[in-house]
């Protein structure tokens, strides 16, 4: 198997208030079609972790490889171009881009990509919805659908460039436990179905457990 | 690289559901481009006028001979003192004749020059208009009246009658509309002038004339070069004063040097007659920038103002496009071309209200007695002012939207998000 996503002895410090070690020496390796859950309390830097592996974080120390491949220390734009096309992102809170049609919103990483031209970007749009089954949504301004289906439109958009990685923030942390089990069973299927890694940081132990593997963190290091 | 079709659409999407800040910041621009337009064409058209009403009737080159004391006393010949120092007391001017010595040939040799429009000779007289026993001082001037009209425009001063009437009548007088309003004159009147030697001449009244200085009309009427020969008992080759009109103004400096050197005359070319005039036009028009670079300064505030807000308004979709892969240069363009389509709109609108305003003010009625030949205000339509309005309209857009653009190139969006 390879490893999609690997950490080198990752270190960070936040400065203000006082300088404050976040990070002390993480390492760790993701396979490909593996679920990985990252858990621990509140303040553990989890969520720190995630943006550093999500390369919008660049002020660590230590290496990140991403499909074996170095990308720390490049130029910011090389790496929203990488997070363009290798990395999904899902967030806690429904991020769409409110003024566009739930369409134009998974479009949009695709259009940036421009590898494939208009007419196949919106065929996969279409894919990705039939899959997630929210195709009738497709028209719909994205200020106009419940919060539910907004995350399962931020799933579609995440894997519109077909990415190596799919991230998440907590996914589930704003759902009732109905929409918090369908977005999982879909991850789920996405992990077991197309062999898609998945990164996911969660408070919830339900959804921890029924990953394939836990990273648990306490004070800034991976305890397990 | 950058994909403006992206980009753009998400500008697009932006300034639509935004609408009515986007047409307010829109309309600001509208709103200087606009004024600045109205108010350059109106102010030009103004200074236009007031120029051509000072160079249609001013000659590029003014010849004559001037009164003026000798340059060297006799003194300064005797070479006996060449050593000392000269003081001459009570130096009087010097005796010479008021005529331009051989002003045919030189007129001759003036028109044969291909900088030349035309040289017209002029002649100068102190006269009285008599009525009763009152008597008015003025000036008559022997003119060449179809020559006058076609170089210096006298027909635009004619209020009565006609300048052929005048060329046709060897007894007629153009009279001045300020003399004629004194002595309840019409034209086909007569009238009584008698000459400073005191010889008293009837001419008939073939027109009025009103140049549109008070002053001037009071005093000033026109007759014939050749009646006016004959009232003051002079030959035919008697001519004051000559008129030289240029194909290009430029040359009117050079060109009365040249003449002055040449034949001993004095020769003063417009511009040096009319030095003030110029100030007076070239702040007229520096008062018209600065109104209209303040206007569009503060349009230019307005748009920053707005765009300022939308970025704050869209810190949320700024984040997550940075998360889904825009760089930051893009999302900076996103915010940048927001602002020049508001900057071109905006713009394009400000010049169609500008040319509206200014065809309007075009067709207001202005009738002044100073200005005879003006019916309605002036405007000067000149395409020049268009294209500089657009220009600054995107210039002006184009610095209000990069620090805002600016600002937005460098949120981080991992705050935004986990700031939640």
């Amino acid at each position: 198997m390879s490893t999609v996503l690997e950490a080198k002895s990752i270190n960070k410090y936040f400065e203000k208030p006082t300088r404050f070690h976040v990070l002390k020496d993480i390492n760790f390796k993701i396979e490909k079609g593996e679920f990985v859950s990252i858990m621990g309390k509140s303040g553990c830097g989890k969520s720190t972790l995630l943006y550093i592996l999500s390369t919008m974080d660049t002020e660590y120390e230590g290496a990140l490889l991403l499909n074996n491949e170095i990308i720390s220390g490049q130029s910011s734009n090389h790496l929203s171009y990488i997070r363009n096309k290798h990395i999904g992102f899902v967030f806690q809170f429904h991020y769409l881009l409110a003024d566009f049609t739930v369409l134009e919103n998974i479009m949009l990483p695709a259009k940036k990509l421009g590898e494939k031209s208009l007419v196949e970007i919106e065929q996969d749009a279409y894919d990705k919805l039939k899959l997630l089954k929210i195709e009738h949504l497709a028209l719909k301004k994205a200020s106009q659908v419940s919060g539910g289906e907004k995350q399962r439109v931020a799933i579609a958009r995440a894997l519109i460039n077909n990415p190596s990685i799919i991230m998440g923030d907590e996914p589930t942390g704003n759902l009732d436990s109905h929409n918090a089990d369908n977005v999982f069973t879909i991850f789920r299927e996405l992990c077991d179905k197309q062999h898609l890694s998945l990164l996911i940081v969660t408070h919830d132990e339900d959804f921890a457990k029924r990953t394939d593997r836990i990273i648990q963190m306490e004070d800034g290091r991976i305890i397990s | 690289m950058i994909n403006w079709t992206v980009i753009l659409t998400i500008a697009k999407t932006h300034l639509i559901t935004k609408i009515k800040q986007t047409s307010v910041a829109a309309l600001g621009v509208t709103f200087g481009i606009g004024a600045y337009i109205t108010l350059v064409s109106f102010m030009t058209g103004l200074n236009t006028m007031l120029d051509n009403l000072m160079m249609n009737q001013t000659p590029h080159i003014h010849i004559y001979n001037e009164i003026e004391p000798s340059k060297e006393q006799p003194i300064g010949l005797y070479d006996k003192v060449v050593n000392s120092t000269h003081i001459v007391h009570s130096i009087k001017p010097k005796l010479s004749q008021k005529k331009i010595h051989n002003a045919l040939p030189l007129m001759k040799y003036l028109n044969e020059d291909a900088n030349v429009k035309g040289a017209i000779p002029q002649i100068k007289a102190q006269i009285f208009y008599i009525a009763g026993s009152i008597e008015i001082a003025g000036n008559l001037t022997g003119i060449n009246a179809l020559e006058e009209a076609r170089l210096f425009n006298l027909k635009d001063y004619i209020i009565e009658g006609s300048a052929e009437a005048l060329n046709n009548n060897e007894n007629g007088i153009l009279l001045g509309v300020g003399i004629a309003k004194k002595m309840s004159l019409h034209v086909g009147d007569r009238i009584q002038i008698s000459t400073i030697k005191g010889d008293v001449f009837p001419l008939r009244i073939v027109g009025l004339y009103q140049s549109g200085v008070k002053d001037i009309d009071a005093i000033q009427s026109f007759s014939n070069l050749k009646t006016v020969q004959r009232i003051l008992g002079e030959a035919e080759n008697y001519i004051t004063d000559i008129n030289v009109k240029l194909n290009n103004i430029e040359m009117a400096l050079p060109m009365a040097k040249k003449i002055e050197r040449q034949f001993e005359l004095r020769a003063i070319d417009i511009n040096t007659a009319n030095a003030q005039f110029e100030t007076g036009t070239t702040v007229r028009n520096l008062i018209t920038y600065a109104v209209s670079i303040t206007l569009l300064i503060v349009a230019g505030f307005g748009i920053y103002n707005i765009l300022n807000m939308l970025i704050y308004e869209k810190m949320n979709d700024i984040a997550i496009l940075k998360a889904i892969g825009f760089s930051g240069k893009d999302v900076q363009m996103i915010f940048m071309s927001q602002a020049m389509i508001i900057g071109f709109v905006g713009g394009v609108l400000g010049l169609l209200l500008g040319f509206g305003l200014s065809s309007l003010i075009s067709t207001i009625p202005f009738e002044t007695e100073a200005l005879p030949t003006i019916k309605t205000y002036p405007i000067n339509f000149n395409p020049w002012f268009y294209g500089i309005g657009i220009v600054f309209a995107l210039l002006s857009t184009f610095f209000a939207g990069y620090l805002p653009a600016q600002k937005a190139k460098k949120i981080d969006p991992v705050k935004i998000i986990r700031g939640q």
